[in-house]
């Protein structure tokens, strides 16, 4: 039950009348990466939301760890936490006339109980490094930084509180291709290194298989198809999901 | 104002009859230059080659930085004012960046572009009929003949019960109906060369995937394609020559299929490492470091070769010309030859 993010019967519904999510159950346990894949309206972004407590359900409960997750102003302070967030553009999450040093400063500002004691440097120092970003950095703007530095720097600071459960919505999918695989690469070893696990919110199915050990594939506000990653790709049982994949794109060379 | 003086053809750019057999389209040495925002000048396209022969889609890949959309720009008429030029475009022979070239008669009638946010591009208090029709009434069709050509545009375009939908606004239209429409709107002149920029970026894959088709149904009525991309996926469905520019170069060009399954440089080889396979599991690929380098910032030699694994002594002091290293095949790259027989 430990860390375990417990999503029942989850409810969402727009003002319009648009339903978000109907019903959406999920499941994630500690340090497993399940991917939440879908078109645009699926909901999975919602559901998110709802995690992360941007977004306040209709009905369904949410729960970590066995505590409820209520709107993130309502969270004790270890649940927020627990769960941090990592966005699709991070030029636009992070304050672009803040140095890095300070985006990251304010993160143990928020949460005091989460900073290093004694001197900051240091574990600034090694947080950067974690991330695979130099220590020379500390003293430049967000705006200054390229799209995958900014990325690394999102994830720092949300590492900088040290979460179980880092939610990433399309974390990946603003960024070059070849900076893509590098941020893939580190989201894949830093789950390893701190022992996290990731709801990985994505529309790229090519993604879903280098990353997650199970997938959840949305339409329409609920969940069609789930299982391990390798059965729902290589074996999909729903027509939607087949439908998804014969519309993915391969490089088509080694066919 | 008097009439022109000088002998004008038809479509506007003062070509000759070109030799048969001359590429649509010649991009010869082409060199844009444009201030930044602290006025310095900066090389945003350095010497970029290549042709778009009859009746071929040719696909252009790159990062951000990488000088793609600019080149397309100026295929177009399309760059910022304070844009200064280099080299030669020649279409059907006669060259568009010298000052004469009309671009009323050649863009929409010779050569037309789509964008990759046609909510953006798309005018949103006219109807669609209204916009896929207008070079059309422009040019003084009776409004009956206009009213069947966007219909009939529509219908090959794909929009569902086209006399109806004509009527709609933008916003009535999904994105990917919008982009069948910018299509639509796009061919309505009936060019020879259409240039594509992010088409399907924006869309979800499943919709992707109907564009993507669609744009082959046109190359199939022998139009060309100049396709701008940053998706190596989508470029290897449709294109069937690449070329591939690094920080405003060209690094490679080829036939699609050859220079995908075995790149002759190796920005392109990690390029395509870099694509995940959709239906088997692959180990992640090991990813190049750092960002992809800007024209303003454009390092010394070969401006790949802080990131190449091959880089050596030569790559940080020379600047690369591209060569034919193999039949139709041109790489940037001092040791292209170890990159093809690794």
């Amino acid at each position: 039950m430990n860390d375990t993010l417990e999503v029942t019967d989850l409810r969402v519904t727009f003002r319009g009348g648009l339903v978000a999510a109907d019903g959406v159950s999920l499941r994630v346990a500690p340090e497993e990466t399940l991917a939440v894949v879908g078109e645009s309206g699926s909901g999975k972004t919602t559901v998110a939301r709802c995690v992360v407590g941007l977004q306040r359900p209709d009905s369904g409960t949410l729960t970590f760890d066995g505590q409820p997750l209520g709107p993130v102003g309502r969270r004790p302070p270890e649940l927020q936490r627990a769960i941090q967030m990592v966005f699709q553009d991070p030029r636009s999450s992070l304050n672009p006339r803040m140095p890095v040093a300070d985006l990251i400063g304010e993160a143990w500002r928020t949460h005091p109980a989460a900073a290093p004691p004694g001197d900051r440097t240091e574990a600034l120092h090694r947080l950067l490094a974690d991330v695979g970003l130099d220590a020379d950095v500390t003293g430049r703007r967000a705006g200054d930084l390229s799209g995958g530095q900014c990325q690394r720097v999102s994830i720092a600071r949300a590492l900088a509180v040290g979460p179980r459960l880092l939610v990433c919505d399309e974390a990946v999918s603003a960024l070059d291709v070849s900076v893509q695989a590098q941020i893939l690469r580190l989201l894949v070893d830093l789950r390893r290194t701190h022992r996290l696990a990731l709801l990985f919110i994505t529309h790229d199915l090519g993604v879903v298989h280098q990353i997650a050990d199970r997938v959840a594939v949305m339409r329409g506000g609920a969940v069609v198809e789930e299982g391990p990653a390798g059965e729902v790709l290589g074996a999909p049982r729903h027509e939607y999901t087949q439908a998804l994949l014969d519309a993915a794109l391969d490089l088509g060379v080694d066919e | 104002m008097g009439g022109r003086v000088t002998a004008q053809r038809p479509d506007g750019t003062g070509a000759v009859n070109p030799p048969p057999g001359t590429p649509l389209l010649q991009v010869e040495d082409l060199v844009i230059d444009l201030p930044d925002p602290q006025g310095d000048v900066v090389r945003v396209v350095d010497g970029v080659s290549f042709d778009v022969p009859a009746g071929t889609t040719v696909g252009l890949i790159g990062e951000s930085g990488s000088g793609k959309t600019m080149t397309a720009l100026a295929v177009i008429g399309l760059l910022p004012d304070r844009a200064a030029t280099g080299g030669r475009l020649l279409w059907r022979g006669a060259d568009l960046l010298r000052p004469e070239t009309d671009w009323r008669r050649v863009r929409g009638h010779q050569i037309s572009m789509i964008f990759q946010d046609p909510l953006a591009a798309l005018n949103p208090s006219l109807t669609i009929g209204r916009q896929v029709g207008e070079i059309l009434r422009r040019a003084g069709r009776p409004r009956a003949e206009v009213r069947r050509a966007v219909i009939d545009l529509l219908d090959r375009a794909g929009v569902p019960d086209p006399e109806r939908r004509m009527g709609d606004y933008p916003y009535e239209f999904s994105g990917g109906l919008r982009q069948r429409a910018m299509i639509a709107l796009a061919l309505a002149g009936n060019p020879a060369l259409l240039l594509a920029d992010e088409p399907t970026t924006a869309l979800d894959v499943t919709v992707q995937a109907r564009i993507l088709r669609l744009l082959r149904s046109i190359q199939q009525e022998g139009l060309s394609m100049l396709l701008v991309s940053h998706d190596l996926r989508v470029i290897a469905h449709v294109a069937d020559q690449v070329v591939v520019m690094y920080a405003g170069r060209v690094a490679e060009r080829g036939p699609a299929a050859e220079v995908l399954r075995r790149p002759a440089h190796p920005y392109t080889r990690a390029l395509v490492a870099s694509v995940p396979a959709v239906r088997t599991r692959t180990a992640l690929a090991d990813p190049l470091p750092g960002t992809p380098a800007t024209p303003a910032h454009r390092p010394s030699g070969c401006a790949f070769h802080p990131r190449c694994p091959l880089a050596r002594d030569r790559c940080r002091a020379e600047v690369p010309p591209a060569r034919e290293v193999a039949p139709g095949r041109w790489s940037a790259c001092h040791f292209a030859e170890e990159v093809l027989t690794p």
